[in-house]
């Protein structure tokens, strides 16, 4: 009879240098503990994100706590604030110059659905120019909702077909 | 403020389109818009109304007449004192009074926002593009005819437009417009909201 495995490490003696896994979730390890935000803060929001960049929420226990201001250092835009259509084209610009792959957290009510500003100058919802993968309720959001929208996010790309999908690009 | 009233009649004295306006606080007048600039030069140069606080434009109604004044508000730092100006347009169609940024380069975004916003345009100004919504934004939002949710527009950029399909909409207001409630201690009942919620895109108003 085999005795249970008791071990909690990798015993290198045993396997030798080699682990084995599938390609999909060695990237997406790879990629979710590693999430540059692009820190698109645009209203009162920015602030909040800020907090959560700070030591007392410190979102590098996540590892996203290289804010990028070049998008193309970036892999995750947080829209922080309330989107007006004059900046939306600029939105869209710096989005379209994240490299791919490349995530969106709408955080607060008004990167959301406009918010309370439902007015000719407001974007209504962020949605509308470019594609949103967690959105954040609150105004604004406490630093906590967006380290949970991190988390989220952070288990939706845990879930996606990455090694199919660098194969047919 | 005796020390104020003086120069509106010193103002009066020289042109005889200077009038009293009604006003609750400080000294007030109307001058012609074709007599704007003077009234402001002898102002701020014999006056010691050395700065230009504000530059704002009225829209009194689609019906009225005149439909847009334009009003100034001076102070003098050395006497403390403030004076509002206002100047009606002679045309309710394209407004137009001579702009002030020769006088104050202040004047000079005073006025381009008034210009954004209402559509009044100030002749002989060096620059006077809108300043807060984007060049080619064929409405001016303040105006009593033009609605708060806005009007269906083609956004500016026309490779977002094409890459996204998207424009600027007609706010959906859902029984809005969303006004926080005064006097409330409990946050979550001031939070702004819609005054009216027993309609929605999905739900119509009821009524109507």
């Amino acid at each position: 009879m085999v005795p249970a495995n008791t071990e909690l490490t990798y015993n290198s003696k045993i396997e030798g240098e080699v682990i084995v896994s599938t390609a999909d979730a060695v990237i997406n390890w790879i990629r979710s503990n590693s999430m540059w935000p692009m820190p698109m803060g645009l209203a009162c929001c920015a602030i909040e994100l800020m907090a959560t960049a700070a030591s007392r929420f410190d979102i590098a226990r996540f590892g996203a706590e290289v804010m990028r201001f070049s998008p193309k250092q970036a892999d995750v835009m947080i829209v922080a604030g309330t989107v007006t259509y004059k900046m939306s084209s600029a939105l869209r610009r710096i989005y379209d110059q994240m490299a791919e792959p490349k995530w969106v957290i709408a955080m607060g009510a008004c990167a959301s659905t406009g918010g309370m500003y439902r007015s000719y100058a407001v974007l209504q919802g962020v949605d509308r120019i470019v594609p949103v993968d967690v959105y954040v309720s609150g105004c604004p959001p406490r630093p906590e909702a967006l380290l949970d929208a991190l988390i989220k996010l952070q288990q939706k790309v845990k879930r996606e077909p990455s090694a199919s999908k660098l194969l047919s690009a | 403020m005796p020390a104020v009233q003086d120069p509106i009649t010193a103002l009066k004295g020289r042109w005889a389109g200077v009038v009293d306006r009604a006003s609750l606080d400080h000294p007030a007048i109307d001058v012609p818009a074709t007599d704007l600039l003077a009234v402001l030069q002898a102002l701020r140069d014999e006056h010691k109304f050395d700065m230009l606080v504000d530059v704002a434009g009225v829209d009194w109604g689609v019906e009225a007449t005149p439909r847009f004044t334009v009003v100034y508000h001076l102070f003098a730092t050395v006497k403390h004192g403030y004076i509002r100006v206002a100047a009606h347009c002679p045309d309710n169609a394209a407004p137009e009074v001579p702009s002030a940024a020769a006088l104050w380069p202040g004047a000079d975004w005073h006025e381009r926002e008034a210009y954004d916003m209402y559509g009044i345009r100030f002749t002989g100004h060096p620059d006077l593009r809108r300043i807060l919504m984007w060049d080619g934004y064929p409405h001016f939002p303040l105006r009593k005819d033009f609605p708060l949710a806005g009007i269906e527009t083609e956004l500016p950029d026309s490779e977002v437009v094409a890459e996204t399909g998207t424009g600027a909409i007609a706010a959906p207001m859902m029984g809005g417009p969303f006004v926080a409630s005064q006097g409330e201690i409990n946050m979550s009942d001031a939070e702004p909201r819609a005054k009216d919620e027993s309609w929605t895109e999905r739900r119509p108003k009821p009524g109507a």
